[in-house]
C-alpha cells in the first residue's frame, strides 16, 4: 500500500500520559452541547488537568459554552470561582452546574450560575450507559462553501463538498463523499486516533487531534481517487481509501 | 404580470458588475422589455456613469427613501430606448442610509410597471450587500476567471443561502479564450465544477466594452462585438429562451475532454 506524506509541519501537544485522568474529566457531546464531568480527586490537580485538556483542544472549545457536572463533591465558592477561571482562560463560558451537592449549589446560586438538571437516572439499572467520550454523529447533505463553519462533539459526515475558506472541527471522524478543499480538523478533542476521509483529498490544512499538515504543493495532478487520511508515527498520512 | 428582481452580485470588485447590469439591462430594452436598473452602491455610484446618464440625475435612491421625492420621479429615462431607466444612487451619503425593508419596498413597486428590475448590488459582504441582495427575486452571481474571484463567489454563495433565497445563477466575464486555449486561464468548466451552480452565461474580454463603457454608451448597443453578442445571448436566456454558449469557449476536444465531457453530462 503506498502512502502519500502530507509535509507536516507541526507537532504539538503534551506526551501520551493521559490514561489515568480520563476517568476524572469526561468531554462529551450531548443533545444541549458540550458537558464535561469531573470526577473525585484533588480538586487543583483536577483543574490543572483539565486546562491542559482544554489547552489541547483550543480550537473546539474557543467561544463555547458548557455545561459542567461535578456529581457529588463539596464544592465551595471560591473553588467555583477559580473553575470559571480556568474556563473563562480558554473564552469558555459556564452554561450549567449540574451537581447534587447543598454546598456546591449554594455556591453556584452565590456567583449567578445557573443550576441544570441531574443526568436523568436509567429507567432500567440494568441498561448500560454508553462510555464513549461523544456518541452523536450528524450528516450534513451540502456543500460547505467559503466562510461557512461545521463544529460537533461528534462524527461528521458530509455528503457534498468542503470548499477552500470552509472549516470542519469535529471531536470524532470525518468523512466527506465529495472533495475536500477546505479546512478540517478531525479529533479535535484530543483524539490522535481519528480519520479523515475523502472522495478527494485535497484540504488546504488538515489536522487530526495535535497534528497538523499541510498538502503537499504539487500541481493539479491527476485525480488520486478517494483517500483517507490518519495519524502514523506521529505524521499525517494519505492512503487510498479502499475496503479492508 | 410583476415583473422580476434580479441582483448582480460577486464578493470581489472590479469583475464587471456595473458594466454586466447595464449592457444586460440595454439588451433587455433592445428586446421590449420593460427595465429599470438600480444602482445600490451608495457613496460610490457609477451603473450612472456606465450608462451615460451622470448628467442628468435630480433625485436619487436616498431621497425616495427619506421622502423628499416620488419613486417614479427618481427615474431617468434613456434617451435611446423609452422603457429603460435608472435609479441611481447617491453620491454623497453611505449604505447606512439605506435599510433592506427600502429596497424591498421600492422593488415591489418598480416591479408593478417593469418587466425586469437589475439590481447592481456594491463589493464586499456588508450592509451594500444585504439591501442589494432584499428585494432581489433571482441572483446572478457575476466572477472573472481569477482564483480569488472564483472564491469571492463561492463565499457569497454560502451567504445567499443562509440568508435563505432562492436559487442564483452564474456569469462568467473577461474570459480570454487565447489564455484558457494555453491552459494559463481556469475554462468555465474549471469555475462551473467548482461553484456547482448554474451557467447563465459567459462574456469574453473585449477592448470595445472598455471604450464604450467610458463614452457611457453600453455595448450592447452595438450588437456586433463578441461581448455585446455575449449580453444579448443572456438577455435571451433570461427570456427563458435556449441559447446555445458562443463556440469559442468550447474546449478544443481530445479524448480526455470528449471523456470528461461525457462523465459531466451523465452527473
Amino acid at each position: 500500500m503506498t502512502q502519500r506524506p502530507i509535509m507536516p509541519f507541526s507537532r504539538r501537544g503534551q506526551p501520551n500520559s493521559r490514561k489515568a485522568e480520563v476517568a476524572r474529566i469526561r468531554i462529551k457531546g450531548t443533545r444541549k452541547g458540550l458537558s464535561i464531568a469531573l470526577g473525585k480527586g484533588d480538586w487543583h490537580q483536577l483543574l490543572r488537568k483539565l486546562d491542559a485538556r482544554l489547552t489541547q483542544a483550543e480550537a473546539f472549545f474557543r467561544g463555547s459554552q458548557v455545561s459542567l457536572d461535578t456529581g457529588r463533591r463539596d464544592l465551595s465558592q471560591p473553588e467555583l470561582e477559580e473553575l470559571i477561571h480556568v474556563l473563562a482562560s480558554h473564552d469558555i463560558e459556564l452554561a450549567t452546574l449540574q451537581t447534587v451537592s447543598r454546598l456546591a449549589s449554594e455556591a453556584a446560586q452565590a456567583l449567578e450560575v445557573r443550576l441544570g438538571l441531574p443526568e436523568p437516572i436509567p429507567t432500567h439499572p440494568d441498561t448500560p450507559v454508553p462510555m464513549e467520550e461523544w456518541s452523536e454523529g450528524l450528516l450534513l447533505r451540502r456543500t460547505l462553501r467559503s466562510g461557512q463553519s461545521l463544529k460537533q462533539p461528534g462524527h461528521v459526515v458530509i455528503i457534498g463538498d468542503v470548499n477552500p475558506g470552509a472549516q470542519v472541527i469535529a471531536g470524532g471522524d470525518v468523512i466527506v463523499w465529495g472533495r475536500l478543499r477546505g479546512m478540517v480538523h478531525a479529533g479535535a478533542l484530543g483524539n490522535d486516533e481519528a480519520i479523515v476521509c475523502a472522495l478527494e483529498l485535497r484540504p488546504i490544512q488538515l489536522r487530526i487531534g495535535s497534528h497538523i499538515a499541510t498538502s503537499p504543493d504539487e500541481k493539479e495532478s491527476a485525480s488520486t481517487g478517494p483517500e483517507v487520511a490518519s495519524v502514523l508515527d506521529g505524521h499525517i498520512v494519505a492512503r487510498p481509501w479502499t475496503s479492508k | 404580470m410583476p415583473g422580476i428582481a434580479i441582483t448582480f452580485t460577486s464578493g470581489k470588485g472590479g469583475v464587471g458588475k456595473t458594466t454586466v447590469t447595464a449592457n444586460l439591462a440595454v439588451a433587455l430594452a433592445l428586446l421590449g422589455r420593460r427595465v429599470t436598473a438600480i444602482d445600490t452602491d451608495i457613496g460610490l455610484r457609477n451603473l450612472d456613469i456606465v450608462m451615460g446618464m451622470e448628467n442628468r440625475i435630480i433625485y436619487d435612491i436616498v431621497d425616495v427613501v427619506e421622502g423628499r421625492c416620488h419613486l417614479y420621479q427618481a427615474l431617468i429615462r434613456d434617451k435611446r430606448f423609452s422603457s429603460l431607466h435608472l435609479l441611481p444612487a447617491s453620491q454623497t451619503r453611505d449604505k447606512t442610509a439605506v435599510t433592506p425593508q427600502d429596497m424591498v419596498a421600492i422593488c415591489q413597486e418598480l416591479k408593478k410597471n417593469n418587466d425586469f428590475v437589475l439590481i447592481d448590488s456594491p463589493a464586499g459582504i456588508e450592509l451594500g450587500f444585504r439591501n442589494a441582495l432584499a428585494g432581489a427575486d433571482e441572483l446572478v452571481v457575476v466572477t472573472t476567471p481569477e482564483v480569488a474571484a472564483v472564491r469571492s463567489a463561492d463565499r457569497i454563495l454560502g451567504l445567499i443561502e443562509s440568508i435563505g433565497k432562492g436559487s442564483s445563477q452564474l456569469i462568467i466575464n473577461r474570459i480570454k479564450p487565447s489564455m484558457v486555449r494555453r491552459g494559463d486561464m481556469l475554462d468555465t468548466f474549471d469555475v462551473i465544477e467548482f461553484l456547482a451552480i448554474e451557467l447563465l452565461g459567459v462574456v469574453p474580454e473585449d477592448e470595445a466594452i472598455l471604450i464604450a463603457t467610458n463614452q457611457g454608451i453600453p455595448l450592447a448597443c452595438e450588437a456586433k462585438t463578441p461581448a455585446g453578442q455575449a449580453f444579448h445571448n443572456i438577455a435571451y436566456r433570461l427570456l427563458g429562451e435556449e441559447v446555445p454558449f458562443l463556440p469559442i469557449f468550447e474546449e478544443p476536444e481530445t479524448l480526455f475532454t470528449r471523456i470528461r465531457r461525457v462523465l459531466r453530462l451523465s452527473y
